[in-house]
């Protein structure tokens, strides 16, 4: 199978269990074990060669610009990682179908499972870095839905919050290693970074590059001090953290720190960093361990220490080491899956998994016994189980370690680890199989049903046979994975049960001898640890995440404060900020252009401008006021636009200023007529100066653009030049919009078509909720004067409209040669429509309103998008336009261009949007008694006995 | 020739009569005569585009012209709607 389908296959079959679910329990199961069955056959298609040493590859250019490709490719690590994955998850589904019962939504359990095991094989099939970094950052969000997957149980929320922000800081930190590591090798293609082993390591980037992609492992390994996640973590579903804490999530960091390995590896600052880490940990959660009373949290630090125990192999550097981390890796997987499912039935059967209540369950639960014990045992690192061999091998090496020259530090220390290790693993078995029965079981305590004790059975069995026949069964696997960490230079591996009596055997005997004794004298033991003080981690999370929120709240509450002067001043003040920045830092070069002299009527045009401005600022908070200055504003800009020649602004400015003043008068119907006073004495001092500086600011720099040529040539000769030639159209404007910039517009009508559609949204929420009484019990702020659809208005905007719409054909057909286009043209129509609304009322021009807005903006999008569409049948790029000229007698030659019919869209668009807008604010003032049957209140012809007769005639 | 100077002159008129509008809405009792200002200023912007377009030559500025001749008054009757009635869509 391709290793593209084999990566997508978990995430295409993510949709299934959550859709079956409507098909009971076993379907969705079924589906989700189903797709990860094909998934795992997949696999085992590309092992034969992989197990030759070949390496399997598969790729896809995703974003090669930015050197992000969909390459995969399949080596020994990658086929040890993959096949855990899903061949653990296989087992972790089965056993969910029975754990989970009838009230969680198992549909979603699936999904999220499929989707975080989907992630999982992306990050070990990966061979672009970035790729990688995308499943990684997928593995912390899809385990965070399954860590929380019990959101009514606020552990499960607080424990899915806090792993998904270490892990997700970690990912971070992680980027940036990366992003450097990419940089250095000059590829971001794993196959070409572990190449480059000797120019990484001779880069002064090295060591940031090190730091930060091993906090990215650590994180998601949970190694200390980032540990604490992990216990937390355990609030989740038994096969949950069954499936991310044995196989998954945490061997991530391991599979990364092993991938890297070859570049990374056999510094001083490798070793010193990640054995350490590996070995603090391995100590320290071991100790932790022994002294959880929860089941789970005993398997938790355990697993830490187990993590630490891998990361420290891969610290040591050496080939022998990375054979064992590895081997490892399988023998953990093993072991810890079965004893978190055991623990997850006992759980499920005895209905608590607290150790202090639970012992004797030997003769209760005799399956379950044998499997914990068995696996327990390994755990410990006895003979003849699996976990034994890898931990001879793992003491081995820490004899052959030296740690700042000293020869026994590490071999003490690993000892002292496989001692609690051991200790805590018998504890598993004495205190929750042995010692006497408890009274608070539940009646008929017993083995559960096969569908919960098969994954467990067959990882024990896994467990004993590879520590019998290590050779035959894992040294192949073992030996290309580790191949594949090392580059080849573990050479032939060869694993072994007995090994004799050795330095090795014999620490483990001190460390299992021990280790019981450590059970033995256990109550003592207990004493002491809970006597003394110890930092707690969660209340230290806590803690850091409170401040963060605090400071968060801090910043955003200054800034943010409901003033809207007070934003207005911020952003100014930053804005003069980065002006003056860029004004002293930048080069300007001394004004070169001409400056032409005004004539009286431009300085009569400024007049007015300056004139109107000043008397705003003085009439400012007299609302409607203002509006009415503000259209001295518009008019004069719009003549400015006319006087320099672009007559296309112009009307834009004309149409799109009469809809803004309705628009806003729609709205100031519910304000006060005056705004509040902003403030007075210093506050206002600052505001004005504020305010000066920055005008004065904008108007230099225009000044300061005006007076000098561009330093770099302007793209309009560009357009000038090839308008008519390449669109077909004389009229720039209007060919920037539909074809040089069609993109651009296309875009721009999608944005106000939604932005039309979201108004009208919000207004059917406000208009259901509890503000609909009160804006049907309000009074008007002043006394109502005169008709409310008067007959000249009425008879006027009869008259106009079809003028109007004649204009706006008019403006719209000759656009693409002279000022005009479907913008205008349908900002024009829609005051045309506007018209009628406000003079016959809005129920009488509604009812009277054929096609919904909605369709009339979904039309337009849809006209521009298949106009653009409609290029690909010509094999050219979307949104290309064609055009042609045609004579049908009689009339003159003319044009027919595509891009006319895009602009129709946008015409469209337009015309939909305003009206939908404007539409949706006027239902706002609707009151019950506003029901207006005729077009005018009062018609001289009309009588009350042949009123319908006159409704017909209009 | 002479219509060279007719233009001169009505352009100089219709300016001055653009300040006095501007001075009206400046100093004006209260928004209803700033309104009928505003709307004056519009019928005195749509005579300096069409002299300019004369001036120039060019048809181009007719069609602005006509534009706000058509729709300037749209503005000017919802702001008489809302100062009547408050609602401009009833």
């Amino acid at each position: 199978m391709s290793l593209i389908l084999l990566a997508a296959l978990p995430f295409l079959g993510a949709v299934f269990p959550a859709l079956l679910i409507r098909a009971g329990r076993d379907a969705s199961s079924g589906a989700a074990g189903m797709v990860t069955l094909i998934a795992f056959v997949g696999l085992m298609t590309n092992a034969p060669a992989v197990m030759r040493g070949e390496v399997v590859t598969a790729q896809l250019s995703w974003l090669p610009s930015l050197g992000l490709n969909a390459h995969f490719f399949l080596d020994g690590l990658g086929l040890l990682f993959a096949g855990l994955i899903l061949g653990i998850g296989l087992l972790i589904i089965l056993y969910a179908r029975y754990y989970l019962s009838r009230e969680d939504p198992m549909g979603q359990f699936y999904t999220y499972l499929l989707l975080f095991q989907g992630a999982m094989v992306g990050i070990v099939l990966s061979d672009n870095i970035l790729l990688l970094l995308v499943f990684w950052e997928l593995t912390s969000l899809s385990s965070f839905l399954l860590i929380g997957y019990w959101r009514h149980l606020p552990e499960g929320r607080q424990g899915a919050r806090m792993a998904l922000t270490v892990t997700g800081a970690g990912g971070l930190a992680m980027i940036g290693g990366m992003l450097i590591l990419g940089n250095i090798a000059g590829s971001y293609d794993l196959s070409v970074i572990l190449t480059q082993k000797d120019a990484i390591q001779a880069s002064p980037m090295y060591i940031p590059a090190l730091i930060l992609i091993l906090l990215g492992a650590f994180t998601k390994s949970a190694q200390f001090p980032f540990h604490f996640w992990l216990p937390h973590a355990m609030a989740a579903p038994t096969p949950v953290s069954a499936y991310l804490h044995s196989a998954t999530m945490v061997k991530a960091g391991l599979f990364l720190m092993a991938r890297m390995w070859p570049v990374l590896a056999g510094t001083d600052a490798w070793f010193y960093i990640v054995a350490t880490t590996g070995l603090v940990t391995m100590v320290t959660a071991a100790v932790i361990a022994l002294f959880k009373d929860d089941l789970k949290a005993l398997l938790a630090f355990s697993t830490v220490s187990h993590l630490g125990l891998i990361t420290m192999l891969l610290g040591f550097g050496t080939p022998y080491a990375a054979v064992a981390a590895v081997f490892h890796i399988i023998n953990h997987a093993t072991f810890k899956a079965a004893l978190f499912m055991s623990a997850g039935i006992i759980d499920h059967e005895a209905g608590t998994r607290d150790i202090k209540q639970l012992g004797g369950l030997r003769t209760l639960m005799p399956l379950t016994f044998v499997m914990s014990t068995i696996a327990s045992l390994s755990m410990a690192g006895l003979p003849p189980f699996n976990g034994f061999i890898s931990k001879e091998m793992m003491l081995e090496q820490t004899l052959h370690t030296e740690w700042y020259s000293n020869p026994w530090i590490v071999a003490v220390l690993a000892t002292v680890g496989a001692m609690f290790s051991a200790a805590y693993s018998f504890r598993y078995i004495a205190h929750v199989f042995l010692g006497p029965k408890r009274e608070s079981y539940p009646h008929s305590l017993h083995d559960p049903v096969p569908g919960l004790w098969l994954s467990p059975a067959f990882l024990v069995t896994l467990v004993v046979v590879i520590g019998l026949f290590p050779a035959t069964l894992a040294e192949g696997i073992v030996d290309v994975a580790a191949g594949a960490v090392t580059g080849g230079a573990s050479g032939h591996v060869h694993l072994k049960l007995w090994h004799g009596i050795n330095a090795p055997l014999m620490m483990s005997i001190v460390a299992i001898l021990v280790g019981l004794l450590l059970i033995w004298t256990y109550a003592r033991i207990r004493g002491v640890w809970d006597a003394a003080r110890r930092p707690e981690a969660k209340t230290m999370f806590d803690a850091v995440v409170r401040a963060l929120t605090g400071l968060s709240r801090a910043v955003t509450d200054t800034l943010h404060d409901g003033t809207v002067t007070r934003y207005a001043a911020i952003f100014l003040l930053f804005t003069l900020g980065l002006g003056w920045l860029a004004w002293s830092g930048g080069a300007t070069a001394a004004p070169d252009r001409v400056l032409l002299m005004g004539n009286s009527l431009t300085i009569v045009g400024w007049f007015c401008l300056v004139g109107s401005t000043a008397c705003l600022v003085a009439f400012h908070r007299n609302r409607l006021m203002a509006l009415v200055i503000l259209g001295v504003v518009g008019l004069m800009i719009s003549m400015m636009f006319n006087y320099l020649s672009a007559p296309d602004l112009a009307l834009t400015q004309l149409s799109v200023e009469v809809v803004t003043i309705i628009l806003l008068l729609l709205a100031l119907n519910f304000m006060p007529r005056e705004t509040p006073a902003e403030g007075a004495g210093l506050r206002q001092v600052r505001n004005v100066g504020l305010a000066a500086v920055g005008g004065l600011g904008v108007g230099g720099l225009m000044y300061a653009i005006l007076s000098r040529n561009p330093v770099m040539e302007s793209i309009s000769q560009y357009h000038l030049d090839n308008s008519y030639s390449g669109g077909g159209g004389t009229n720039v404007v209007n060919v920037i919009l539909v074809d040089f910039r069609g993109y651009d517009t296309f875009g721009e009508i999608i944005v106000l078509g939604i932005a039309a559609i979201v108004i009208f949204a919000i207004t059917e929420a406000i208009l259901d909720g509890p503000v609909r009484a009160r804006l049907l019990n309000r009074k008007p702020p002043e006394p109502r004067a005169g008709d409310t659809h008067p007959l000249m208005m009425v008879v006027a905007t009869r008259v106009m409209m079809p003028i109007a719409l004649m204009v706006a054909a008019y403006i719209f057909f000759r656009g693409h040669n002279l000022p005009g286009g479907g913008f205008i043209a349908g900002l024009v129509a829609a005051i045309a429509v506007i018209m009628q609304y406000m003079a016959s009322g809005f129920s009488w021009a509604a009812a009277r309103q054929r096609f919904p807005y909605h369709g009339i903006i979904g039309s337009g999008v849809l006209i521009a998008a298949v106009t653009g569409l409609g290029a690909w049948f010509n094999d050219l790029p979307f949104l290309t336009s064609a055009f042609g000229y045609v004579t049908i007698p009689p009339l003159e030659k003319f044009e027919l261009a595509t891009a006319a019919l895009f602009d129709l869209g946008v015409f469209l668009a337009v015309v939909g949007a305003v009206m939908l807008a404007l539409e949706s604010l006027s239902r706002y003032a609707w009151q019950p008694g506003m029901v207006s049957e005729y077009p005018m209140d009062i018609n001289p012809v009309r009588d009350d006995g042949d009123a319908e007769e006159q409704e017909g005639a209009q | 020739m002479i219509i060279e100077y007719a233009i001169y002159f009505a352009a100089f008129c219709f300016g001055s009569s653009l300040l006095m509008n501007l001075w009206k809405i400046v100093s004006a009792e209260g928004v209803g005569d700033r309104v009928l200002a505003l709307d004056t200023m519009v019928i005195n912007a749509i005579a300096l585009m069409v002299l300019f377009g004369m001036w120039k030559g060019t048809e181009i500025y007719f069609e602005a012209a006509m534009l706000i001749a058509m729709l300037g008054f749209v503005s000017t009757v919802a702001y008489a709607r809302f100062m009547l009635r408050g609602n401009i869509i009833e």
